[in-house]
């Protein structure tokens, strides 16, 4: 008796998240149907016509459609690695410092980029790195020319990685920062006993300690191999620099919501998110097997 | 050396961040000469005094203000009731296998942006505040997060309640909350962060601009230069714009972040950990 009460309370909790889900995640995969119709709004997804895989066909024939796939991938495997990188050396440089108050000021001032928002941060960055900018001023006293860093397709793309990583650095070594506190102080104290200096201790100790974080977080990484990162691009870049910047997420907004192509633009964006479920549940599996750990 | 790293590091993020603050008190004329670096030149309060007169601001400021409000409120609440019958075990909780199912799947599939603006055009919701709360009203993320918050309280105190005779409406509001009240921060802090930063959903589901919360508003500010397709034209357009008065807008709108994020901070760091590494 006492436990079918338990289950009525708890049916009657899971209820209200249940509908929105139902309604703003499970009915919009039905729209998915559009991707395979000459989808027009007037007449509905039950009146438009049936074109089976003439979007996907079309999609392939587009000539950007090879260059916008080269982009996205390029420029989120470019973020990932300089990001982890960044990351992990904050962390063990931070690591090293014994002055309480230092490490603490230092720590709020690195996680706070990434609390703000690309909208806010795009005015920051074009104000840096404007042509007349303080970058551009520094150049110039060097003696080399001003150059065009938010307009040229030689730039844009190195642009994108360095601010997306500063932006992201600090939050991302939370997670090593916590992993090195877990090293058994122990290894530190035998390593010296043994004659090693402080760089043989990172080398044999800390960063040993370190794989299964850097192991875990890198699998985890790998679905974003197609998440170069909308907000940033969509508030940084313009026409000029489309050709090395414009990613499978930025294409899909013009071409689905801003030219209206409604059934071109899920037919990409279904490409994208299969492939993307096939990358999460690889990294889940990948996890598992290297560190047991589960997403879900 | 690690020390000079270690403050090239901080200082890279406080630097632009400071040079913003600097830009905003500055003289005009001194801002377009690029004059400014970390301290203002010729201090001024001018476009502050601007800014203040401003109603389109004040408006949007005052909608994001509103949206924080209620979206936490609907967030939370969702989230907190449906992630605890999801801690449970199948064996306490019956059905537990096939709601994280649903759950799982909606993580990862989803219509994408075309198909969901669809339904929220199909519900009327166009134009509302609500098409900026309900869509994203359940992140499947935070709820599993929260789950696992609950997975980890002491089943002994469930226990002595239960011999009390407490529903589980009561023992989720009065062990399971309070015990768990540092991840609930952290998802609180995420969900303030989201809808207070969210420029995307106003641009997408709202038409009238006098409508836009104010990071719209924001990004806004600078579409105009995003539409130039002349280098010479973008040079000339960085001139002319009002960076003092921008300047002056962006930090007003990230203020109320600045304000709590001091307070947040030991929770959102516990969390991230407790959240990606389970021990």
């Amino acid at each position: 008796m006492k436990n079918k009460k338990d289950q009525t309370a708890f049916h009657l909790m899971l209820a209200p998240s249940m509908v929105f889900l139902i309604i703003f995640s499970f009915i919009p995969m039905f729209g998915i149907v559009m991707a395979f119709q000459n989808y027009i709004p007037a007449k509905g997804i039950s009146g438009s016509a049936w074109v089976g895989l003439d979007n996907f066909k079309f999609m392939f024939q587009i000539p950007d459609s090879r260059q916008i796939l080269i982009n996205t991938m390029v420029i989120a495997i470019w973020k990932i690695i300089v990001g982890t990188f960044v990351s992990i050396v904050f962390a063990l440089l931070l690591n090293e410092i014994r002055v309480r108050f230092a490490k603490k000021f230092m720590q709020t001032v690195v996680y706070l980029p990434n609390f703000l928002s690309w909208a806010v941060l795009a005015t920051v960055v074009m104000n840096i790195f404007s042509y007349e900018g303080p970058v551009n001023a520094l150049l110039g006293w060097l003696g080399i020319d001003p150059v065009l860093f938010m307009a040229s397709n030689h730039w844009f793309r190195p642009m994108l990685v360095l601010t997306d990583v500063w932006k992201g650095f600090g939050y991302g070594s939370i997670i090593y920062l916590a992993s090195l506190t877990a090293i058994d102080p122990g290894l530190y104290e035998a390593s010296s006993i043994d004659g090693a200096n402080r760089f043989k201790q990172l080398w044999y100790v800390t960063l040993p300690g370190l794989m299964p974080t850097i192991l875990l977080v890198t699998t985890l990484n790998l679905p974003n191999v197609l998440n170069a990162g909308f907000d940033q691009i969509f508030n940084l870049y313009n026409p000029l620099v489309y050709a090395t910047s414009d990613i499978i997420d930025t294409y899909v907004y013009r071409v689905g919501l801003v030219e209206r192509q409604y059934s071109l633009g899920t037919a990409i964006g279904l490409l994208r998110s299969v492939v993307g479920i096939v990358l999460i549940l690889s990294a889940n599996k990948l996890a598992q097997k290297l560190t047991d750990y589960r997403i879900f | 050396m690690i020390w000079i790293l270690l403050l090239a590091l901080t200082l890279s993020c406080l630097i632009p961040l400071i040079n913003l603050v600097a830009i905003s008190f500055s003289d005009n004329a001194a801002v377009s000469a690029n004059m400014v670096s970390i301290f203002p030149v010729h201090p001024t309060f001018s476009s502050y005094e601007k800014l203040f007169s401003d109603s389109q601001f004040w408006r949007s400021f005052m909608i994001s203000v509103e949206r924080v409000v209620l979206g936490l409120i609907v967030n939370m609440s969702l989230m907190i009731l449906a992630a605890y019958p999801l801690s449970k075990s199948s064996k306490q909780f019956r059905a537990q296998k096939v709601y994280m199912n649903i759950v799982i799947i909606a993580m990862l599939f989803s219509g994408g942006l075309i198909p969901t603006f669809m339904v929220v055009k199909g519900l009327h919701l166009l134009d509302s505040i609500w098409a900026l709360i309900l869509p994203g009203a359940v992140a499947v993320g935070n709820v599993i997060l929260l789950m696992n918050a609950f997975r980890a309280v002491p089943k002994s105190l469930e226990e002595a309640a239960t011999i009390d005779g407490a529903s589980q409406w009561r023992i989720l509001s009065t062990i399971y909350v309070p015990v768990v009240l540092p991840t609930i921060a952290t998802v609180t802090l995420f969900t303030i962060v989201g809808h207070w930063n969210d420029y995307f959903g106003a641009l997408v589901y709202i038409n009238k601009t006098s409508n836009y919360p104010l990071q719209t508003y924001i990004q806004q500010l600078s579409v105009d230069a995003q539409n130039i397709t002349d280098p010479q034209k973008l040079i000339e357009y960085a001139k002319i714009s009002n960076r003092t008065l921008n300047a002056a807008k962006i930090v007003v709108s990230t203020l109320p972040l600045l304000l709590i994020y001091p307070f947040m901070q030991k929770y959102f760091v516990t969390g991230i950990v407790v959240g990606s590494l389970k021990e």
